[in-house]
């Protein structure tokens, strides 16, 4: 044993340059590098092919007609070719192939950001003014007509009303989507990881709820209507007397709890999953029982990424129009009744001011209105996962001290 | 405390697969009974059947009889919850819980049951577990620092303090320093010895060495070859085990000409 390690292999040791290599060549498809070093490019010669291909993208757009948006892609284009073909010529084709597609990756991920830059830069810039207009926020759309727009249009005056009752609707109609589909959705979740160990039960509920995914939101928003027309018919038949029109808040959060659901369902399952079967064991092992352990063990352990996955949730349906246009109507006034009467929600807010402006022929201050509570709701949507990653970071479990 | 255990012919499956077959065995009271074999022999798998943490897993069953001095634990109307409060068990890596403090984690095995207790029993419960885990003095300053920051040596030790704070009749430990550098495991093996005189120990170990140091019995199990059962093959003192085996195949094991 310790005299063949005092003698070293010969292979091993000698370096591709040394006698073995000469009776023994490697192998044709393995070349060793002759030196660990290879040629390389100073650091600022992607600076030069930078500012080459600005200048050359620009002389480029100039000959058709000078456009910003066709001066950033002739020089990303122009960029990408030339830093191929320098990096080909001086330091080597693997490089090359290396350098091509990080800039092609780089590339992609730029053109998948620019929606979303160009929405909330467009966004921000043209809903500002509404959002800065006196009472935008503390005041709704009650008597507010074609009259006050036109004045406001044709005379410069303020423009008038707010979304206080969309923001109240919205609020209203998400909390209770979230009251309904929060305990559905994590009892469901806890079933499939917990108990369900893999039967055709369980298989046909990921299934279902895959499919849940999948419907549109109309379809959802028309299941809520006639699932609350048809219980309000059968309870009033009943002589419960409830009220006999199904176009109310607590509808609409029905409509939107069918698409929150899934969403819930597929990432507190993912979140129970990852907690450690060892955990669950611990508490096995203790003499506690299997409900007391999910309670207390599991459930404690995933709530950071349960609580995102909600808030997730919550994000997804608030900006839903369709189901709730059709399940709680719309109106101009506040209502804090989610069971009796009309309610509007923000999306439905833009989406009315747009379509029907309160002054059809003096519609900017109503697009005014649209775009500004458009910017409220991305403000609204991108706290929420703010929120989401704050929970998780707060609520997770701790590992100081190693 | 502390009871004796006895299997009769016990067979254990995981769905079809026979995984241990006809095990007989008795482990006295407040002894060290060792598991010795190589990987996949299924000293794990017997000693999950010993307090039916095996049939947590889907499909896992078992047939004979397991004694736990005269009352059946296998037997129709055995709760296996109650079985587990009774029979202990430390596993192979510390899994203290992460969202609990060093204090909660003592107290687990109560506050997870939904125990009332006053504070000052709480106190004297963690106080007399974690010094009986040799761990008082390491962690009384800091018992409301999360149990997951301590070293692995240190939760391991907090496992143990879990485990015996419920006060158990029996414990069972799964490679218990198989994650742990080697002063951990001698402050393991030191904590084995004094549990002893309380409890009824039974431990899977890899290292031959330690079952030689801390066990005053060994059992050895083998298996024929893959798909096929395991078997315990020789069950003695620990000094006949390693000194003086009578069957072949443990001579070979313990000699380290295999596995």
């Amino acid at each position: 044993m310790t005299q063949t390690q005092q003698q070293p292999m010969p292979t091993s040791v000698q370096g591709p340059a040394g006698p073995a290599n000469q009776h023994a060549p490697a192998p044709a498809s393995t070349p060793r590098p002759r030196s660990l070093t290879q040629r390389h490019m100073p650091w600022w010669v992607s600076l030069v092919i930078l500012a080459v291909s600005a200048v050359l993208g620009a002389a480029l757009s100039a000959l058709m007609t000078f456009n910003m948006a066709i001066w950033f892609i002739l020089t990303a284009v122009l960029y990408v070719i030339i830093s191929y073909g320098v990096t080909r010529a001086k330091v080597s084709r693997r490089k090359a192939t290396d350098t091509l597609w990080k800039h092609l990756v780089y590339l992609a991920f730029i053109i998948a950001l620019l929606p979303l830059v160009s929405v909330i830069w467009s966004v921000t810039s043209i809903g500002i003014p509404g959002l800065l207009e006196p009472g935008f926020l503390a005041s709704d759309m009650r008597g507010i007509d074609g009259t006050i727009d036109r004045r406001s249009q044709e005379e410069g005056e303020p423009v008038l009303g707010g979304i206080r009752h969309a923001l109240v609707g919205s609020l209203l109609i998400t909390l209770s989507a979230t009251f309904i589909s929060v305990p559905i959705g994590l009892m469901t979740s806890i079933y499939l990881v917990e108990y369900a160990r893999g039967g055709p039960l369980a298989r046909a509920i990921t299934f279902f709820v895959d499919v849940m995914t999948g419907i549109p939101s109309i379809v959802a928003g028309l299941f809520g209507a006639a699932a609350v027309g048809w219980f309000l018919g059968v309870g009033n038949s009943l002589g419960l007397g409830l009220p006999t029109r199904s176009t109310m808040g607590i509808t609409a959060a029905i409509a939107l709890s069918v698409l929150m659901i899934p969403v819930v369902v597929r990432t507190t399952e993912e979140m129970l999953r990852v907690v450690p079967n060892e955990l669950r064991e611990a508490s096995y092992a203790l003499g506690v029982r299997k409900w007391r352990t999910i309670l207390k063990v599991v459930i404690p352990t995933a709530i950071s990424g349960i609580a995102a996955g909600v808030t997730l949730a919550i994000a997804r349906v608030i900006g839903e129009t369709a189901p709730i246009l059709v399940t709680a109507g719309f109106i101009v006034s506040n209502n804090w009744n989610m069971f009796q009467g009309w309610m509007t929600a923000l999306p439905v807010f833009i989406f009315r001011q747009f379509q029907n402006p309160t002054s059809p022929n003096f519609s900017d201050p109503s697009h005014q209105r649209a775009w500004a509570a458009a910017l409220v709701l991305i403000i609204i949507v991108m706290g929420l996962n703010l929120t989401a990653r704050l929970i998780a970071t707060f609520l997770a479990p701790k590992n100081t001290g190693r | 405390m502390s009871k004796s255990i006895t299997a009769k012919d016990l067979n254990v499956y995981y769905g079809d697969f026979l995984a241990v077959e006809g095990v007989n065995i008795e482990i006295a009271a407040r002894s060290v009974t060792a598991f010795i074999g190589p990987s996949g022999c299924g000293k794990t798998t017997f000693l999950r059947s010993l307090n039916r943490m095996h049939e947590v897993l889907p499909g896992a069953r078992v047939e004979g009889q397991l004694l736990l001095d005269d009352d059946d634990i296998y037997a129709p109307g055995v709760d296996p919850v109650s079985v587990r409060a009774m029979v202990g068990m430390v596993f192979q890596r510390p899994n203290p819980f992460p969202t609990m403090s060093i204090r909660e984690n003592v107290l687990a095995g109560y506050k997870l049951n939904g125990a009332r207790m006053s504070r000052s029993d709480a106190d004297g419960i963690v106080e007399s577990a974690l010094r009986g885990a040799n761990l008082w003095n390491e962690v009384k300053d800091r018992l409301d620092r999360p149990g997951s920051g301590l070293s692995g040596g240190q939760q391991q030790r907090l496992c143990i303090a879990r485990t015996v704070a419920v006060k158990p009749e029996v414990i069972l430990m799964d490679e218990p320093c198989s994650a742990l550098d080697p002063i951990s495991t001698l402050a393991i093996e030191d904590l084995i010895a004094e549990l002893q005189q309380e409890y009824t120990i039974v431990i899977v170990t890899h290292n031959m060495q330690q079952a030689a140091r801390v066990s005053q019995n060994t059992a050895f199990f083998n298996i024929a070859g893959s798909g096929k059962p395991g078997r315990m093959i020789e069950y003695a003192e620990t000094s006949t085990i390693f000194n003086n085996p009578s069957n072949q195949q443990t001579e070979r094991y313990v000699s380290g000409k295999f596995g």
